[in-house]
């Protein structure tokens, strides 16, 4: 789809900016005016202030298409994919960062925390109780694999309230990452993932505040997968409770 | 598709990286599971006032009829039967909403979460117009 230049209109890009040295606590914003049609995206737009307007600007992408999960950002205050995100009506949209997790530079920001807790969840990649055993496979391939929603973007633990006074939380993805072990373990012992989940940081303390399901460009929903954890890990106490001090 | 640049500025209210508790309260970009969120933090925290407010005004008592009766005739006043109309509102959004909270957070109807917080909305809404009828009318 292509817009046409009868199609475009001027829209100011509020953009955060940030480099190393500047003050951590302060983000700077600067404007840029770009012309933008019905069909351009945030990202688009990005590239095109980067291409002819400001060289420096950083920011983080690669599919083009929601698939890789790397240009998550927050455009008018709420998370989204720059990629897939159309740039919205008005006369100013504000880009900032990720929300809950420290910048590297302007608009990018630096995941190996939340990579660190998705390895203490197991990091299930496969979800092979939703595969489709009807499907036809190609001739050579034995089976379909069916891939984990999850795009690891950071967005879900930039919407959440509680991830942004809490630095400790565990966060949304890694607790939904923690549930699919547990109910899949695929001939693993969730045992010992359960028991780290089942903690204050961890499963309880989320607040139900559900913005992390809302903010989820992949329908992973980890708002009610933590719910079904703490269901997990409240039925595991009260077998331990009755059972004496057995293992389970 | 590029125009120009124009001067630096800062938007106002511009959130923080890391928003704190403050942001617990920040409606702006929130969906219907973050507003009851806020709703039942601001309803919760406004029972907690109410319950040191009542604890001061029935320290009042050990000062006599008088004071009673002077603090009685200010209560029944309009203004103030807007606050219990508020307080009511109050109570039960929070109750309402606790019992959905306590529900779900234990893994039981996750599913439905969304359509609890809007029958707890819609009953307290309902509760607190009745009971603001019998407030102000004396007779429902």
């Amino acid at each position: 789809m292509t817009d046409t230049a009868t199609d475009l209109r001027t829209t100011r890009f509020v953009v955060a900016r940030r480099k190393g040295g500047d003050d951590p606590d302060e983000l700077r914003y600067d404007t840029f005016d770009v012309a933008v049609g019905p069909h351009t995206t945030i990202l688009d737009s990005l590239v095109a202030i980067r291409r002819e307007l400001d060289p420096t600007l950083s920011f983080r992408h690669s599919c083009f298409h929601a698939s890789c999960g790397t240009c998550g950002m927050r455009v008018n205050g709420r998370e989204g994919l720059a990629c897939v995100t159309p740039v919205p009506a008005g006369a100013e949209v504000t880009v900032e960062p990720l929300a809950n997790i420290p910048i590297v530079s302007d608009l990018v920001v630096d995941m190996q925390a939340f990579y660190d807790e998705f390895d203490e969840a197991g990091r299930p990649l496969v979800r092979a109780s939703e595969s489709i055993a009807a499907a036809e496979t190609a001739e050579g391939i034995d089976e379909l694999g069916r891939f984990e929603d999850c795009i690891e973007c950071g967005i879900c633990l930039s919407a959440c309230p509680v991830a942004g006074s809490d630095p400790r939380y565990v966060g949304p993805a890694a607790l939904a990452a923690a549930w699919r072990l547990i109910d899949e373990p695929r001939g693993a012992d969730p045992g010992p993932v359960l028991r780290l989940m089942d903690d204050e940081q961890a499963a309880w303390r989320c607040h139900l505040a559900w913005e992390c399901s809302e903010a989820c460009p992949s329908g992973v929903d980890p708002a009610a997968a933590i719910m079904r954890l703490r269901g997990a890990a409240a039925a595991a106490r009260a077998r331990r409770l009755f059972s004496f001090g057995g293992n389970r | 598709m590029a125009g120009t640049t124009v001067e630096p500025r800062r938007p106002e209210n511009a959130p923080a990286q890391r928003r704190g508790v403050v942001g617990w309260f920040d409606p702006r970009g929130r969906r219907l599971g973050g507003l009851a969120f806020i709703v039942n933090r601001l309803s919760g925290l406004g029972l907690v006032l109410y319950l040191y407010m009542h604890l001061m005004i029935l320290s009042l008592l050990v000062q006599g009829p008088g004071a009673w009766d002077t603090f009685v005739d200010i209560a029944l006043s309009p203004p103030v039967l807007v606050f219990d109309v508020v307080l009511l509102a109050g109570m039960l959004i929070h109750g309402l909403n606790g019992i959905r909270v306590g529900l779900v957070g234990m893994g039981l109807v996750v599913s439905r979460q969304r359509a609890l917080f809007i029958a707890a909305f819609v009953i307290a809404a309902f509760v607190t117009f009745v009971g603001a009828l019998r407030i102000f009318g004396g007779e429902g």
